[in-house]
């Protein structure tokens, strides 16, 4: 029995982002309602979202799910599920964020290696809860048995499996709610359906978890009626703009919108902004000080070298390093999408 | 009973939960300690920092309403942020009703203390201070709220900061008062701000004493009614550190109070010396823009009541030698572009125009003339800034 409850686990794993396993094979507890409903459980085993926490098994009503592009957070990977309990639906709508019922919960724990190496660094959930959205921060022991919360946050060193020596950064429980924040209201960032892969939608919708426009197929069935943001692993093949804007939308919009947490920088970078002078172009600073870096304008077509954007990726310095949060390293892939963007530009 | 449980249940809604003292010491994990007591506070609870020099490696912020950060004196409790390595300031702040009093605020990586969306804030008896002076490497702004209603910084100290020591931006009812502003490259900033009173504070040794700005492109454009009343701004010669790219690097060494764009300022009872550009600047935007909304011009300006020492020796522009020189080795108090709409001079004492008659036209196509006052309506009063009552009880 214990055999075959590991063997299904793997095999959810390996499902894991392209299909919606909602197994209900294993006879173990369900998720702990009361625990994303109240309170700030010490542990991330009480809301038992996991079959096996070590392992990041889903329990059942418990999702996978993965983004086509995603924020960069020193290069950590990613695992991420979404609660629903038990009789509830996502709703799409439009291309925006999917709308939680009350009780959902949104699960992301933070790893660096692969296999046997891999470590779990820290356990990110929000809950939504009859009030609203409460995020928490959970950092994982040494012997990977278990993650705290970690109201305050923590620093930690870690080395990347690339051998590179980092300060990582595990927010605490207001750093969640500055990025995580729209007009003073904390709400999701990431699983919008222009950023989640058609496929995992689409089963979404065809086992009932999903309802709303969304996975209306088109006639050829092959899109959901809105341009979906392109994979970041398939950024060679796709249009410098549109990998550019997804880019900037995922790893900058949850400030740079109106409402955000930067809104006073006037600067908005959402995908769906088309106005140039928004997303930066030719934008002069407002509130950057040194993080201008003596550069003019956010975006200078054509000279990425003279674009305060680019200038504050490429900075590990706080104050004027960009995003503010959670990133101790360069995105060298991220830089060299913006680089080539603002270069391809007319002047 | 049922009407008895009504009742007790009303009474605890009624009377507000008994306030706390949460009081925190330096030393080992006071950034986990003293972020954690900032996370847990309830509203009208006291976050108590004991004197001593607390090592912190990341900014801390503040989300909960009502919460008093009180120190013991801004030179006995300091938060050091010299190790920083994360986040954008020192402090931030994105609630209501908070009180920042008798505390420092050392090295911040980048800004001291910031406030945004936080309304009925006070900062009061703060230090903020980058310690090695003016350097461009400086955070941009030491006390900062920004997008908010109600706001009062008074009785602090702010020095170093490479953009400006008090900056409100994109707010509306402001007190800044009985500050002490040394070697920033603005002292006091006010921009793209309405309604906010300037009174009581020394500016000295920064690169501009006092600024009232208004930019377009942002989200609050239009700014104005600001009073700037009863400061002393003296020798603010410091050359210009600001990063390149920022505006306030565009502001000459030597400015005692600047006003660009604005509608509606007054400046009276100052005393203004030895600022060797000019004591008194009004300029028009003058970078391109797209913004239907904003007004590039001063319009709008009182000046009355002013103490003139000595200034104008040493224009810091190009050209401002010679220019001086010609004007028998001093500009005047009072220098405009040309482009203001209604300067109310009532005080006599000579003015300098450049003569410029467009907005955004070169400063090389200056043509000075000596400037003299037209006949003008009277200056329509500017209303005084009331603040609310819960707020005026926290400031006794």
């Amino acid at each position: 029995m214990i055999r075959s409850a590991a063997i299904l686990g793997a095999a959810a794993l390996a499902l894991a982002g392209t299909l919606a396993a909602r197994a209900t094979v294993l006879n173990l507890p369900a998720v702990h309602d009361e625990a994303v409903m109240e309170g700030m459980p010490r542990s991330l085993s009480d809301f038992r979202f996991f079959d096996d926490l070590s392992r990041q098994l889903p329990n059942d009503n418990v999702i996978g799910y993965r983004l086509n592009t995603a924020l960069y957070s020193d290069g950590a990977d990613k695992l991420r599920f979404i609660y629903l309990p038990e009789g509830t639906k996502l709703e799409a709508q439009g291309q925006g964020l999917l709308k939680f019922p009350v009780g959902a919960a949104i699960i992301k724990t933070f790893a660096f290696g692969e296999g046997e190496d891999r470590r779990l660094i820290e356990t990110r959930v929000l809950l939504h809860r009859e009030g609203g959205w409460t995020a928490l921060p959970y950092k994982w022991n040494e012997e990977q048995t278990e993650a705290t919360l970690a109201l305050a946050g923590a620093r930690l060193a870690l080395t990347r499996p690339d051998g590179k020596a980092i300060s990582y950064r595990v927010p605490n429980m207001n750093q969640c709610a500055t990025c995580h924040s729209i007009d003073g209201e904390i709400i999701p960032i990431g699983p919008k359906s222009r950023n989640l892969p058609f496929t995992w939608q689409a089963n979404l919708h065809r086992v009932g978890d999903l309802r709303g426009s969304s996975p209306e197929l088109s006639k050829d069935g092959q899109s959901v009626g809105w341009p979906l943001l392109p994979h970041w692993e398939h950024r060679d093949q796709v249009n410098i703009d549109a990998i550019a804007r997804a880019y900037l939308d995922v790893n900058c919009a949850h400030c740079h919108q109106p409402g955000g947490s930067a809104s006073n920088s006037g600067l908005d970078l959402r995908w769906e902004q088309d106005d140039p002078h928004a997303i930066g172009i030719r934008k002069p600073p407002v509130a950057a000080g040194r993080g201008a870096g003596g550069h003019k304008v956010s975006i200078a077509p054509g000279d990425p070298d003279a674009s305060i954007l680019l200038y504050r990726m490429q900075s590990t310095e706080p104050g004027v390093a960009m995003p503010e949060l959670s990133r101790s390293t360069v995105d060298d892939e991220g830089v060299a999408v913006i680089r080539q963007w603002i270069a391809g530009m007319g002047q | 009973m049922i009407k008895a449980v009504i009742a007790a249940s009303a009474l605890v809604v009624a009377a507000p939960a008994l306030a706390e003292t949460h009081t925190i010491a330096p030393g080992e994990g006071a950034q986990e300690r003293l972020q954690e007591a900032l996370i847990l506070a309830k509203p009208g609870d006291v976050i108590a920092l004991e004197a001593g020099r607390y090592s912190l490696t990341d900014g801390l912020s503040l989300f909960v309403d009502g919460v008093t950060v009180q120190g013991a004196g801004m030179d006995k409790s300091v938060l050091d942020f010299s190790d920083q390595q994360g986040s954008g300031e020192g402090l931030l702040v994105t609630s209501d009703g908070v009180t920042l009093r008798d505390f420092a605020v050392e090295n911040a990586k980048g800004d001291g203390i910031k406030s945004k969306g936080a309304d009925q804030i006070i900062y009061d008896r703060l230090r903020v201070e980058w310690t090695n002076g003016p350097d461009a490497n400086n955070g941009a702004y030491g006390i900062y709220p920004v997008e908010a209603r109600d706001i009062v910084v008074q009785d602090s100290y702010v020095r170093g900061a490479s953009d400006a020591g008090i900056y409100v931006g994109q707010s509306e009812k402001i007190i800044v008062r009985r500050n002490r502003v040394v070697e920033n490259v603005a002292g006091i900033e006010i921009e793209n701000s309405n309604r906010a009173e300037v009174t009581e504070n020394l500016a000295t040794l920064n690169t501009g004493g006092i600024l009232v700005f208004d930019l377009p492109g942002l989200p609050k454009v239009g700014g104005g009614d600001v009073l700037v009343a009863r400061n002393a701004v003296i020798d603010n010669n410091t050359d210009n550190f600001a990063p390149e790219g920022n505006i306030v690097a565009s502001v000459p060494a030597g400015t005692g109070v600047m006003v660009m764009a604005n509608t509606g300022v007054v400046l009276s009872d100052n005393m203004l010396v030895n600022n060797k550009t000019s004591q008194i600047m009004l300029i028009a935007y003058n970078q391109p823009y797209e913004d239907e909304r904003y007004q590039p011009r001063p319009v709008n300006v009182q000046v009355k009541d002013n103490i003139y020492g000595s200034g104008g020796t040493q224009p810091d522009f190009p050209g401002g030698d010679l220019l001086a020189a010609a004007l028998g080795g001093a500009l005047p108090p009072v220098l405009t572009d040309g482009l203001h709409q209604g300067l109310h001079l009532e005080d006599s004492i000579p003015a300098l125009s450049l003569g410029l008659t467009q907005v955004g036209q070169p400063l090389s196509q200056a043509s000075p003339v000596p400037w003299t006052p037209a006949e003008l309506e009277p200056f329509p009063q500017l209303r005084a800034v009331q603040l609310p009552a819960s707020m005026a009880a926290r400031l006794n």
